[in-house]
């Protein structure tokens, strides 16, 4: 049987190093695309990500199992998402006015190709409509955005989306309800139906 | 329920996490409210929507640059370790500092005359040496200043040693 991630984390704390290789294996993925969402730059988001289980790794010796493994490293992980998030703001200032999201993004290589090949045009539709999405929950206020972020991509329960951004479960409730009508209105064009690619795994019947 | 209320119940709901009275109160305005039913519906689009945003796969090099970062630590965590398990290290550090502190934020009423105290006794010294010392007047005045600032070159004395 799978030993629970405080009982992995206890053993580290005894010294035992292959059960860090487990936790690293068990949250890496959720990790690093949580991570990506909030800072948009995979890189970034891996470097980050080690940091996070850095951090784990030094903290191992003061580890005490009072607050659930996860809500502890998703805390350590938002935080130092935002801190980045607020120090490349100031650095990237000037970047950003050249280097605009389209342009970055790399959408749309040549229009000729897009008529002739269908499938090519359907994935630059989806690219475009992910990049639009991308670029709603980024326009949120960051604790929104973060909040989004572990509810719908991370699929955690209220409890612990609370205690990770230090608020209480009602008032995440309403942070949850303000941040999708936000989106609701900025992403009114995708909600419209039809042709939605992959809008037919979603929750919607 | 009203439309203000909404705002702590529809997400719950929408989750399939409100309890059974909640979810009775939420369906019961949404049956009234076309404007509640209509948001509604579009959350529930909006989470598919949400879908199509996927992150990238890790890069291969991922836990490789881990355990790279988690290597480097033990010496350092070592270090810390030694000290963070001892609070009375840590205190006495403080209180060292703190004492440290508090002297020499005391200490500048006392050395002007401390140091006046001791340059009138190295004056005298020297001048002791001297052959002025035969005029009785310039040795009758060394002789009072010395015994004058006697008494505060006795405290200066004792203050390095706090």
């Amino acid at each position: 049987m799978a030993r629970s991630d405080v009982q992995l984390m206890l053993d580290v704390k005894a010294g035992d190093e292959l059960s860090f290789e487990l936790l690293l294996h068990r949250y890496r993925t959720p990790l690093v695309h949580f991570l990506y969402r909030m800072v948009r730059d995979q890189a970034a988001a891996e470097d980050l990500a080690q940091e996070v289980f850095l951090r784990v790794y030094r903290a191992r010796g003061q580890y005490e199992p009072s607050a659930k493994f996860t809500t502890w490293m998703f805390r350590i992980a938002t935080n130092l998402a935002l801190n980045a998030k607020r120090d490349s703001r100031h650095r990237q200032l000037e970047v950003s006015i050249d280097q605009s999201d389209e342009t970055s993004e790399g959408r749309a290589p040549s229009v000729e190709v897009a008529d002739r090949q269908p499938g090519i045009e359907s994935e630059l539709i989806a690219r475009d409509r992910s990049a639009m999405i991308r670029r709603a929950i980024e326009a949120l206020p960051e604790k929104q955005r973060a909040a989004v972020l572990l509810h719908k991509y991370q699929e955690m329960g209220y409890d612990e989306i609370a205690k990770i951004l230090q608020c209480s479960e009602s008032a995440l409730k309403s942070l949850l309800f303000r941040a999708y009508e936000t989106l609701r209105v900025q992403l009114a064009p995708l909600l419209q139906g039809g042709e939605t690619p992959a809008t037919s795994q979603g929750r919607e019947k | 329920m009203n439309c203000q209320r909404m705002e702590k119940n529809l997400i719950a709901y929408l989750d399939g996490k409100a309890a059974a009275a909640e979810r009775h109160k939420v369906e019961a305005h949404l049956a009234e409210c076309g404007e509640c039913r209509e948001r509604a519906e579009q959350f529930r689009l909006l989470s598919g929507v949400l879908d199509e945003w996927q992150a990238p796969p890790l890069s291969p090099g991922f836990d490789a640059a881990v355990r790279v970062r988690v290597a480097q630590e033990p010496a350092r965590s070592g270090f810390w370790a030694w000290l963070l398990p001892s609070p009375r290290a840590a205190f006495a550090l403080t209180a060292l500092v703190v004492l440290s502190v508090w002297l020499s934020s005391i200490s500048p009423s006392r050395a002007p005359q401390a140091v006046a105290a001791q340059g009138a006794e190295a004056d005298f010294k020297m001048i002791e040496d001297l052959p002025v010392l035969e005029d009785y007047d310039v040795l009758s005045n060394f002789d009072a200043l010395s015994y004058l600032p006697a008494q505060p070159a006795t405290q200066s004395e004792s203050h390095p040693r706090l």
